[in-house]
C-alpha cells in the first residue's frame, strides 16, 4: 500500500514534470559556465545517485517487510533481538559509503578554495538593498539595483522572463581571464549567489570574503542575495554579464569617462526643475523602498518626509543626514551611492514635493553644496 | 529516595481538584504532561496559520496578501513557534505523562518545579506573540536571528523577544533537570539504565543536550540585549566586534537543538514499531548507543550551517567530516526499526501507520543531510528551498509525524476512551499525502536555485510554489481532522482495555495500570518480572 502510493506520486511528479513543467532545468541543479561550477554540478549527481539508491534500497526493502510480515493467523512472530555480526556489517558499510563520498569532495572542495589573486579584481559591498560593485585596478563602480518594476510586482502589468531577476546595471566581466571577487557588506549580512559560478558568499561586515571565476563563454548570469536581510532580501538580483575582453576595455574606459562628465556636472547651472526631475528619478531608485512612495514612510523604523521639521527648515541636518546617515537607525549614508548631482536633486526634490515647499521653506540644494560638504570634510 | 514517595501519601485519597485551580496548582505530572500537550497543539495552530500566509503569499508569482516586512514577520515568528512552541513542548508532555508511568514512579520527581517550569511557557509566548501588535511589528529576522539584523538593524520589540527566549530556557532548563531527576532516582527496583525503556533513555539524553546548549542561547541573547541596550560590540564590526561570532554561537545552540528535537522521537517511534510488529526491539543497545553518539556527535558540527561565511578551508572540511560521520548512527537506528518489523507480525493501526511513514520520509530527510553535508556542493544548496525541504523532510514527516503516533499510541491510556480508527487512517493519509506534495517539491525548487525566505519569486518556480502551496492547505486541514478525533475519543470513545494494544502488557509498566490511567500511579513501585520483555 505505501509502496502503491509513494510509486504513484512520484510517477504522477515525473509525468507532470514533463507534461508542463518544462525541462529538467526546473528540477536540478545547473551545470553552470565554469569549469568549478561543473565540478561541483558532478559532485551533486554523484552524491545524488549514492543517496538515491540508498533510498530506494531502504524503501524497497521496507516495502517487501511490510508486505511479506502483516500479521496472519496461526504465523507466531519471531523473537530475535541482535545480531552482533549483522550490526558491525552495515555500521562498517555505511563508513566505507561515507569514505567514498569524502575523497572527491574534498578534492573539489581544494579547487574551490583557490585563493590567489585575480587577473582582475572587483569588490562587492551588499547594501540594504542592492550591490555595489568597484573595480580595484581602474577606479570605477556603480550600483546595482532590481529594476523590474512595482506594477509588475503588484500584478498590474504582467510579468516576463526574468521578473525579480533584472537589474538596471549588471556587472560585466571578460571571459577567459581570472577575476576574483571581494565581497563584504555595508550594514547588514547579505550573501552573493551565481549559480552558473558556484559562487555563494556571504557579505558580512566587518570581513572581506573571496570568490573567483573563469568564464570561457560571454553570456549572462543571474542570481540572487540568499541571506535574509531586511524586507527587501527579495529584491536584490544580481545580474552578471560576461563579454569579450575587447569589450570589457571599452566598458571601463566609458565608466572612466561617465565618471570625469560627472565631475564637471557639478559645476554647471542647474534650474529648480532640473533638479526636481533628477531628484525625482533618484528616489524612485532609492527611498521608495523605505519612505515609500508618497513620502510618509512606514513610522517608527522609516520616518515620513512629509511635514518634517528637517526637510522643511534645516537644510544644514538635511545635507548632513544623505551624506552621514543616521546612527543606529536603517539610514545609510549615500555619499558613495550617489553622485553629488544626485544627491542634491534629491534633497531638493524632498523639500519640494508633496506640498513640503508651500509649508517650509523650501529651499533648493545645488551640487556645488554637496562638493562643498565633501571638501570641507577632507 | 523513600522519604519522596512517602511524603505523597496523603494525598493519595485526593482526586483532582476542581475548576482552573486545578490546572494553576497542579503538582501532577499527569495533569502537567495534557497541559504541555493541549498548549503545543494550540500553538501548532498559530504556527500553522502563520504557514498558510507564507503559503497564500508565495501561491503565486507576484504580491499577494500580504507586505514583505509582515512576510518576514511571518516567517520569523512560524518557525519560533514551531520549534519552541510546538515540537519541544509537545515532546516534555510526552516525557511528563509517560517518563514516570514507564519507570513505574509515582510522579516527576520535583513536582513544583515542573508546574512552573510550564506555566512561565504561556508566558514566553503571550510576550512573544504580543509584538504582533506593537510599533514596529513582531520580530522579522528570521528564527536564526543572525546579527546584525537582528540588533542594530532590528525592530524595537527584539527586546520582548529576547526576554521571550529567556522565559521558554529556563522553563526548557527546569523541565530537563527534573526529568534527568527522575529518571536516575526514581526507577522501579531492577530497572537498570540498560533495561530503561528506549523513550526514558532517548529523553535522558536529551535533557543533558538541553541543560549544555541552552545556557548557551541565552548568553547569545543576553550578548544582543547587551548590543541594543548597553553599547557593547559583541557582533557590531563597526565596534571592533564580530558579526560571525554570533553564527558561531547561535549554531552551537542551534545543531544540538535540532537533535532535541528528533531524539525523543526516535524512543516513540522504537515503542510503537515493537508493540505493533510483536516483537521486541532489534538491537536495543545499538539503539542507546546510537542515540548517545549523535547527542555527542552534534557538539561538533555546528558549522556545517555556516559553510559560506568564508571558513577556512580546514574549517570547512573538519565539520564535512564530522557531519558525514552522523549518517553512521542515524542509519543504525534505520536498520534496527527495519529488522524490528522483519519476520515480526504486523499491523497497521494508525499508530503504526504514522511511525511506518516516519522511518521511510525521515530517511529521505537524512538522505537530503547527507547532500547538505558534502561542502562544495553546499554551495550551491546553502540558503534554498533545498534546505527548507530538508528540515522540513526531519521535522514534520520527522518530529510531528511521531508527535501524532504518540498521540494516537497513548491516549486510550489517558483518556480510557478509543479514538475513532477509520477516522484516524484517514487523518495519516491525508497527511501522508500533502505532506509530501508540499515538501517534495521544495527539492526541486531549491536545485533550481530559489533562495530562502523571499515573499515573491522568479517565474521559473511558479509551477512547483502553486503545488507546494496546495499541499500546505491540505496539510494544514488535515490537522483540523486531529483535533476532531482527540475531542471525539475524549467526550465519545468506546472504552478502552487495560492492554490496550495486542501484547503490549509485557512491553511496558505503562500497560499494566487501569485505562483511565487513576490520577496517582504507582504508589508502590512495580516489579521487573511483571515484565516478559524486560530488555
Amino acid at each position: 500500500m505505501l509502496r502503491a502510493i509513494k510509486y504513484s506520486l512520484s510517477l504522477v511528479a515525473a509525468l507532470t514534470a514533463n507534461l508542463s513543467f518544462g525541462a529538467w532545468d526546473d528540477l536540478n541543479m545547473s551545470p553552470g559556465a565554469t569549469q568549478l561550477s561543473q565540478e561541483i554540478f558532478g559532485l551533486h549527481m554523484t552524491v545524488f545517485y549514492v543517496c538515491l539508491a540508498i533510498g530506494i534500497a531502504v524503501l524497497l526493502a521496507m516495502a517487501f517487510i511490510l508486505f511479506k510480515y502483516r500479521k496472519k493467523e496461526g504465523v507466531k512472530p519471531a523473537d530475535f533481538d541482535d545480531s552482533t555480526a549483522l550490526e558491525i556489517t552495515w555500521t562498517v558499510l555505511f563508513a566505507l559509503i561515507l569514505i567514498v563520498l569524502a575523497v572527491p569532495a574534498t578534492s573539489v572542495m581544494i579547487k574551490a578554495y583557490d585563493d590567489q589573486e585575480g587577473d582582475i579584481n572587483i569588490l562587492i559591498t551588499g547594501h540594504q538593498w542592492k550591490w555595489q560593485y568597484e573595480y580595484i585596478e581602474d577606479e570605477v563602480g556603480f550600483f546595482s539595483n532590481l529594476s523590474t518594476s512595482l506594477d509588475k510586482r503588484n500584478n498590474l502589468a504582467p510579468k516576463d522572463e526574468n521578473y525579480l531577476l533584472e537589474v538596471d546595471e549588471p556587472l560585466v566581466i571578460p571571459t577567459n581571464t581570472r577575476v576574483r571577487f571581494l565581497i563584504t557588506a555595508n550594514d547588514v549580512i547579505h550573501s552573493w549567489w551565481v549559480p552558473d559560478f558556484a559562487i555563494k558568499q556571504d557579505a558580512i561586515p566587518g570581513f572581506v570574503n573571496t570568490g573567483w571565476t573563469y568564464v570561457n563563454e560571454p553570456g549572462v548570469f543571474r542570481g540572487q542575495c540568499t541571506e535574509l536581510c531586511g524586507q527587501y532580501h527579495g529584491y536584490m538580483p544580481i545580474v552578471v554579464k560576461a563579454v569579450s575582453p575587447e569589450e570589457y576595455s571599452t566598458f571601463i574606459n566609458e565608466k572612466k569617462e561617465a565618471k570625469i562628465q560627472q565631475a564637471l556636472l557639478t559645476e554647471k547651472l542647474w534650474s529648480t526643475s532640473e533638479l526636481m526631475e533628477i531628484g525625482e528619478a533618484t528616489y524612485q531608485k532609492n527611498c521608495v523602498a523605505c519612505h515609500q512612495v508618497g513620502g510618509r514612510g512606514i513610522p517608527p523604523v522609516f520616518p515620513s518626509l512629509v511635514g518634517s521639521e528637517i526637510v522643511m527648515r534645516n537644510k544644514a541636518r538635511h545635507i548632513e543626514i544623505l551624506m552621514e546617515g543616521v546612527q543606529g537607525a536603517a539610514m545609510a549614508s549615500y555619499a558613495e551611492q550617489l553622485t553629488e548631482v544626485e544627491i542634491a536633486a534629491v534633497i531638493t526634490y524632498t523639500r519640494q514635493a508633496w506640498g513640503n515647499a508651500e509649508t517650509g521653506d523650501g529651499k533648493i540644494v545645488i551640487p556645488k553644496e554637496i562638493l562643498d560638504y565633501k571638501n570641507n570634510k577632507l | 529516595m523513600s522519604a519522596v514517595i512517602d511524603s505523597h501519601h496523603d494525598d493519595h485519597h485526593h482526586g483532582p481538584a476542581k475548576g482552573f485551580s486545578r490546572w494553576l496548582y497542579t503538582t501532577n505530572h499527569k495533569d502537567i504532561g495534557s497541559m504541555y500537550l493541549w498548549f503545543s497543539l494550540i500553538m501548532l495552530f498559530i504556527g500553522g496559520a502563520m504557514a498558510m500566509v507564507i503559503r497564500a503569499e508565495l501561491f503565486e508569482p507576484g504580491s499577494q496578501i500580504v507586505s514583505p516586512e509582515f512576510y518576514n514577520q511571518m516567517v520569523t515568528n512560524h518557525g519560533l513557534i514551531m520549534v519552541f512552541g510546538v515540537i519541544m513542548p509537545a515532546f516534555v508532555g510526552f516525557a511528563n505523562w509517560m517518563i514516570p508511568m514507564q519507570i513505574g514512579a509515582p510522579d516527576m520527581a520535583l513536582p513544583r518545579l515542573n508546574n512552573l517550569s510550564f506555566w512561565i511557557l504561556p508566558v514566553a509566548f503571550g510576550i512573544l506573540l504580543s509584538t504582533f501588535f506593537m510599533e514596529g511589528g513582531a520580530p522579522n529576522f528570521g528564527w536564526t536571528f543572525y546579527a546584525p539584523l537582528s540588533t542594530e538593524y532590528a525592530p524595537p520589540t527584539v527586546t520582548f523577544f529576547i526576554f521571550s527566549v529567556h522565559i521558554m530556557g529556563a522553563s526548557s532548563i527546569m523541565g530537563s533537570i527534573n526529568i534527568i531527576t527522575t529518571i536516575l532516582n526514581m526507577r522501579a527496583p531492577g530497572m537498570t539504565l540498560m533495561k530503561m525503556p528506549l523513550f526514558v533513555w532517548s529523553w535522558f539524553i536529551t535533557a543533558y543536550l538541553l541543560i549544555a546548549v541552552m545556557p548557551v542561547l541565552a548568553g547569545a541573547v543576553t550578548m544582543m540585549l547587551m548590543d541594543i541596550h548597553a553599547g557593547t560590540s559583541f557582533f557590531k564590526a563597526a565596534g571592533g566586534g564580530d558579526p560571525v561570532l554570533f553564527q558561531h554561537i547561535f549554531w552551537f545552540f542551534g545543531h544540538p537543538e535540532v537533535y532535541i528535537m528528533i531524539l525523543p522521537a526516535f524512543g516513540i517511534v522504537s515503542h510503537i514499531i515493537e508493540t505493533f510488529s510483536r516483537k521486541p526491539i532489534f538491537g536495543y543497545s545499538s539503539m542507546v548507543y546510537a542515540i548517545a553518539s549523535i547527542a555527542l556527535l552534534s557538539f561538533v558540527v555546528w558549522a556545517h550551517h555556516m559553510f559560506t561565511v568564508g571558513m577556512p578551508i580546514a574549517g570547512e572540511l573538519f565539520f564535512m567530516y564530522s557531519t558525514m560521520l552522523i549518517a553512521i548512527p542515524t542509519g543504525v537506528k534505520v536498520f534496527n526499526w527495519l529488522s524490528t518489523m522483519f519476520k515480526g507480525s504486523l499491523t497497521f493501526e494508525t499508530p503504526m501507520l504514522f511511525a511506518i511513514a516516519f522511518v521511510a520520509l525521515f530517511t529521505i530527510g537524512g538522505l537530503s543531510g547527507i547532500m547538505l553535508a558534502i561542502a562544495p556542493a553546499d554551495f550551491q544548496y546553502h540558503d534554498t528551498y533545498f534546505v527548507v525541504a530538508h528540515f522540513h523532510y526531519v521535522l514534520v514527516p520527522g518530529a510531528l509525524f511521531s508527535l501524532l503516533a504518540a498521540a494516537y499510541y497513548w491516549i486510550p491510556k489517558w483518556t480510557g476512551k478509543m479514538y475513532d480508527e477509520t477516522l484516524g487512517k484517514v487523518h495519516f493519509w491525508m497527511s501522508f499525502i500533502s505532506v509530501n506534495l508540499t515538501f517534495f517539491p521544495m527539492h526541486f525548487v531549491g536545485l533550481a536555485g530559489m533562495p530562502r525566505r523571499i515573499p515573491d519569486y522568479a517565474m521559473q518556480f511558479a509551477d512547483w510554489n502553486m503545488m507546494v502551496s496546495v499541499g500546505a492547505f491540505l496539510f494544514g486541514i488535515s490537522q483540523l481532522l486531529f483535533l476532531f478525533i482527540v475531542l471525539k475519543c475524549i467526550y465519545n470513545g468506546k472504552a478502552a482495555t487495560t492492554e490496550v494494544w495486542e501484547g503490549a502488557k509485557d512491553r511496558g509498566f505503562e500497560w499494566t495500570v487501569d485505562s483511565p490511567a487513576p490520577y496517582h500511579t504507582f504508589s508502590s513501585p512495580p516489579s521487573m518480572e511483571s515484565l516478559k520483555s524486560s530488555s
